[in-house]
Parts: C-alpha cells; structure tokens; sequence
C-alpha cells in the first residue's frame, strides 16, 4: 500500500466563466478506519485563492504551516497579495526543494488572478505542476474524479453549473472509493463573492 | 529565529528522508511522481537545428497532463528538452536557465551551447543520476547549430540526430530509415514531425500533441502546438445539470467589496545599467 | 565465478529461487448497460502490454448465445483459453439439450467455471450481457474466482475506475436530488453514455482508445457497430 492511501481523501478543481471551483471531502482516517468527518483539505490561502493538499494527513498540515509562512512573509515583504501563479510557484519550490525526502501531498491551488482571470493548478509530490485549461484533480480517488470531471465539463459553464458539474464529480467518485467522502465542502470563487457549500452525501 | 521554520537557504533539503524511509521499511510504497513519458527529438538541419516532443505526462497509467511543455528554454539561443522524472527536468532546466544568464551578463557574449551542456553534465552527474532526466539540447552559436543528448547519470553524446524517452525507439526508426546530411528546414520539419508521431501512435506513454522549435541563426520558432496528432473524441450528450440538482446541506456565501481603490502610477523604469 | 559453500552463508541467499510470472495485464475495458428490451455491451479495441500496443483492433465481445454476449478483459492468453473452454460447454450443453442456453444459466456457468480455478485463477474481468426471461437487458459482473452479480449497468477492466461512477450518476441517477430512481434508459440514452464513457476514459487512460466495439442485444439479434476513438 502506498502511503497516499493511508488518511484517504481527494480534491478537485475546475474553471468555469469567471469563476472557479474546488472541492473537497471531509474524512479522515487511517486506513479503513474513519477518525473523523470534519477534516477538509482545502485552505483559504487570498481573498480569492484556495489550495488543496490531499495525502498523508500530518503532510497536510505541516505543508500548509510552511506555506502560510511562506505566504505572510511574501506579503509582508512585497506589500502585496500574492497572484496565483506565484503561489503555485512558491508551492512547487517548498516540494522540489525536499526531492529526496519529499512532503506526500499533491497540492491543487485555484483562484481568480487579479483581474478576474480563473486559474487552477495542481502538481505532483515533487513540485512539477501543470496549469490546465479545464480540470485537476488530486487524492486517493483521483481515477474515478477523472472518469467524472472529464464528462461533466464543459467550457465556460457559469457558477451555479460549475457547482452542479464539480460536486457531482466530487460525490460520484467519493462513492466508488472506501476511503474518500463522508461530506463534501465546495468553495465556488467569483469576482464579487466566494460561495462556500457542504453537501449531503452519503455517509457509509 | 530558531523556533521559525526557515526561508530557503539553497539546496536540497533532507529533513524528511528518514521519517520516508523509516515508512518504507514499514512496507508503505514510496508514491509515484510524474512521469513525462515522452517522446523527444532532435535533429540538424543545414541551417539549424530543430526539437520535437509530445505533450503527455503520466503517472502511472493514467494520463497526468495532456498539455504538457516539454520543450524548455535554456537561453534565447538555447533550447532543451526533457524526458523523464517531470519536475527533475523542469527544475535542473530551469536552474541552469537562470546560471545561463548571469553567465552572459558576466561575459558580454552569447552563450556557447557547450557551456549549457556542461553545466547539466555537472549536476546531474553530482547527483549520480537520482535526479532523473533525460535531455536533448539543442542551440545555435557562434560556431553553427549543435546537438546533444544527455543521460541522467550525466554522460553525453554529440550527434547530427537523436531521440529520448519511452518512445525513444519507435522515433529512432523512423530517423534511421529517412535522415540524411544537409536537409533543408522544411525536410526537418517534416522528419521531426513523423518521428514525434511514431512516438505518439507506438508508445503508450507519449501522446496528445506534437510542439516543435526550430533555431537558427536568426532566431527561434517555437510551434505550441505545431499540430494536434489527433481529436479528442466527441461526448454525445450533455451532462450539465439543472440548478439544484446536488443535494445541500449548508450554503455559506463571503461578498467581496472594493471598500478604495488606491493607483499609484510609476513612470520611471527601473534602473538597470548597474 | 565459483564460489564455495560457507556456513554463515544460507542456502537461499546464493541459490536462485525460481520465479514463475504467469500472468500480464493486456488491458482492455467492457461496459454493458441493459433496459427495457435490450441491452448493449461495449469494449475498447486496444490490445496492450506495458507501454506497447499489441493490436489496435481486437475485439473483446464473444456472442456465446443469440442472446448472451460475454465481454472479457484482462490477461489475453486467459481470454482465449476461457472462452474457448465455455463454448464447448455450451455446444455440450446444446447437444445434451437441444436448445440454446438461457442468459441466467450462462452467467452462472461462467461463475462456475471462474471458481473451478479458484487456485490458479483466470486473469480476466468478465462481464456477460443477455436478455432474462422477460426479454429485458441483465448485466452479469464477476471477479476473477467467480463471484458473480446481477445488475443492469457495470464497467470492468484497465478503465473500470474511471466508467463506473459516470455510470452510477448517469444511469443509477446516484446522487441527484428528486431524481426518478430505478426509471430504465432507452436504448439511443444508452448507446450515447456508453460512447462518451469511452471518450472520457480514453483521454485520461493510456490502456484505452483505437475504436469501441457494441453489441446491441434485442429480440431481434444483435447488433454491432464501431466507433473510432483516438490512437494515442
């Protein structure tokens, strides 16, 4: 067994118009056992930017710490927000750096750039990322989420699609996978608001 | 200071590999990193020398990126591409990019494609080919075109035509069969474009679609992409669902309101002669 | 090299064990979905091994009975071998009888005959589509040692994680508020989410593509058609 598989979990993103999406599950466990149903894996990084870190769960935690360090000294020293892009960067340099003893996390970031433009990226446990044009996915039950996002998405679906296509991907996929569901939150980001969503899924 | 995790000083960074390797006796399999399958070229020209690669990336059997570069910029003479371990051939690229340039602000000159090549030579051969890529690099200089490919463990050959990755071979052949000296840029292009393709169709690990960059003495054409090998296949229904369709639990919504809007204008540039 | 035999050396750390790997994966995906009066079952047409393709038209649907066609996938040597094996069950069978087999009793031969092997198992996702008594589409699913399930929609192979929750949302209705639960797709509904089930696991799995092959099962006989997906 691999140790990706040892919490479970899994995260999703998607682009829409003017938007974007990233969802996520909410177990915990180790192995078969579930511990808990309230441990989401997505953070909120920006007023618009999110990042995902499905994988062993103390990875988890630990890879948000840095980055949120990471993070605030960035804005403290550029008097900026950071863009999207550049977190991405600063996400996959904290990875590539520990090559040979790496974090198990793939990272999945998502968020509107400055101007409005929907950005979603996601990368492997090594840092080598890939910002695609409509869909990423990451975590136990990443085959089944691809099976899924790749048939529900379409371009330039507006919010309330979006949320529809990314939580039925989320869901469906969950239900094939024994270690991922057991509640499901859904972030959907737009120029003007962000639209936070926990879903009803089955719990077993 | 002691208590706060540390910015980057440089270098790789060790402080988890016993606690991975301690999980590894404990029978947890290490997990798969991106792979870029690949097929990549290479190829001399009378007048340059041209690059070809796929866009796939995998890990495991799944297909990771469908749109993945492969062909990296080195400098703006300097093309190269990888084959490999993902993030070790845009890392260890990357990095010997920006060596590069401080090399040419340093010397005054365009850098020679040698030079590139001794420096992946060097670092990967310092990592005994743990940082696994496998490169073509390819470059015009004040000496003509060159081309060379480089192994991960560090060794390198320089050769009028080659070819990395797991579809390494069925290019190859298509190479061996139909390359000869002094072809002109359009007899590359399409030499180049059918041994990308054999890659494609042959191997299961390169796929999607064929990016080209042909460099010669007056400069570069990078093709993104120079042809899509094949269509994606058309979805027969629509599975866009109505508002309403996934069942809620709880909706929590964060407005967010321009409260200023500050512009401050800089007109001068930077300064740079220094 | 000789090297002599030390006491602190083990038997087993100079001495060879003999490795026997009887088994390759060859890829390959069947779907079947059944409804009212028919049922359609659908297989890739790749034939793989590791990163090479073997063939890029081999189908993987074998009409057992007008009626039954069985879908197999897995370890291609183990296909041949099994379905060779239940045809001449069925010719015995028919003989013996003097009539063709029912679905049913074909999908509980094919049980049978997976757990006759139970140590030695066949590498091989089955899959048996047919018409039950009623004339209705029933989807047989089994593992490699024979359990077998009844059920109207089912993927299996190299690209079964990435159909089956399409088809549980898509034709199970699984997950979607207010949604008439156990309403059967009509045939064209299906024959289009079979399609575009392929198209999607094609883009994201290496194991699949070249052309979907359908078997469309009805009263009348069965059907077959191919769709072109892409080579790569």
């Amino acid at each position: 067994m691999s140790i990706m598989n040892y919490n479970g979990g899994v995260v999703i993103a998607m682009k829409g118009k003017d938007c974007v999406a990233i969802a996520t599950d909410t177990r915990l466990g180790v192995r078969s056992l579930t511990l808990t149903t309230d441990f989401p894996k997505v953070f909120q990084m920006g007023p618009t930017l999110f990042l995902g870190l499905p994988g062993l769960a103390t990875d988890t935690m630990t890879v948000y710490q840095r980055l949120r360090f990471r993070l605030n000294m960035y804005e403290l020293r550029e008097n900026k927000r950071v863009r999207p892009q550049v977190f991405t960067s600063m996400v996959s340099n904290l990875l590539y750096e520990r090559r040979f003893g790496p974090y198990f996390v793939e990272p999945v970031v998502a968020g509107l750039d400055k101007d409005g433009t929907p950005y979603i990226a996601s990368m492997d446990l090594i840092g080598s990322y890939q910002e695609p044009e409509d869909i990423c996915v990451a975590g136990t039950c990443s085959e089944q989420a691809y099976g899924m996002a790749e048939a529900l998405w379409e371009k330039d679906m507006d919010a309330d699609k979006l949320f529809e296509a990314i939580s039925q991907s989320l869901m469906n996929a969950c239900d094939r996978d024994a270690i991922s569901g057991q509640g499901a939150i859904v972030h959907i980001v737009e120029k003007n608001k962000i639209t936070t969503k926990t879903l009803k899924m089955r719990m077993d | 200071m002691a208590l706060l995790p540390d910015l980057p000083k440089g270098g790789f960074v060790f402080e988890n590999f016993q606690r991975n390797e301690f999980l590894k006796a404990k029978g947890f399999r290490a997990p798969k990193a991106t792979k870029t399958g690949t097929t990549i070229v290479g190829c001399l020209v009378k007048d340059g020398v041209i690059l070809g690669a796929d866009t796939r990336a995998t890990s495991g059997s799944v297909i990771a990126d469908k749109y993945s570069d492969k062909i990296h910029y080195m400098a703006k003479n300097i093309y190269c591409c990888g084959a490999g371990t993902a993030a070790d051939t845009l890392y260890v690229t990357r990095m010997v990019s920006s060596n590069l340039e401080l090399h040419r602000l340093n010397t005054n000159r365009v850098v020679p494609v040698i030079c590139a090549l001794r420096m992946l030579k060097q670092h990967l051969f310092r990592y005994q080919g743990y940082v696994s890529a496998a490169l073509v690099l390819a470059g015009v200089d004040e000496d003509g075109a060159h081309l060379y490919s480089v192994t991960p463990h560090g060794s390198s050959d320089k050769l009028p035509f080659t070819t990395m990755g797991s579809g390494s071979l069925a290019a190859m052949a298509v190479f061996e069969t139909r390359w000869k000296p002094n072809m002109t840029i359009e007899e590359g292009k399409k030499l180049v474009r059918d041994s990308v393709a054999a890659g494609i169709f042959n191997d299961l690990g390169s796929g999607n679609n064929i990016d080209m960059c042909i460099i010669t003495r007056d400069g570069v054409d990078y093709m993104r992409p120079y042809e899509e090998a094949n269509l994606k296949g058309q979805r027969l229904n629509s599975y866009v669902f109505d508002k309403g369709a996934t069942p809620i639990l709880t909706v929590h919504t964060i407005p967010l309101e321009v409260e200023e809007v500050m512009v401050r204008h800089m007109d001068e540039t930077m300064d740079t002669s220094a | 090299m000789q090297r002599s035999l030390n006491n602190s050396e083990t038997l087993s750390g100079i001495i060879q064990k003999p490795q026997f790997s009887p088994y390759t994966d060859n890829g390959g995906t069947v779907i079947a979905v059944g409804g009212k009066g028919f049922v359609i079952i659908g297989c890739d047409s790749r034939l793989s091994s590791g990163y090479t393709i073997n063939t890029r038209f081999q189908p993987k649907l074998f009409k057992l009975t007008p009626q039954t066609v069985l879908g197999s996938a897995g370890c291609w040597c183990d296909v041949l071998t099994f379905v060779r094996l239940i045809e001449a069950r069925l010719k015995m069978y028919s003989y013996e009888h003097n009539k063709t087999m029912s679905t049913p009793a074909t999908a509980q031969l094919v049980s049978i005959m997976l757990y006759y092997k139970r140590f030695f198992p066949y590498y091989v996702s089955n899959l048996v589509a047919g018409l039950d008594e009623e004339g209705n589409g029933v989807v047989y699913s089994y593992d490699p040692v024979g359990h077998c399930e009844q059920s109207t929609y089912c993927a299996t192979g190299s690209s079964s994680a990435f159909i089956q929750p399409l088809l549980d949302n898509y034709v199970g209705k699984k997950n979607i508020a207010n949604a008439e639960k156990g309403k059967l797709l009509t045939q064209e509904e299906a024959l289009r989410v079979v399609n575009d089930a392929f198209v999607s696991a094609t883009e994201r799995n290496m194991y699949c593509g070249d052309s979907i092959i359908l078997n469309i099962i009805t009263e009348k006989g069965i059907e077959e058609r191919v769709i072109p997906l892409r080579k790569d």
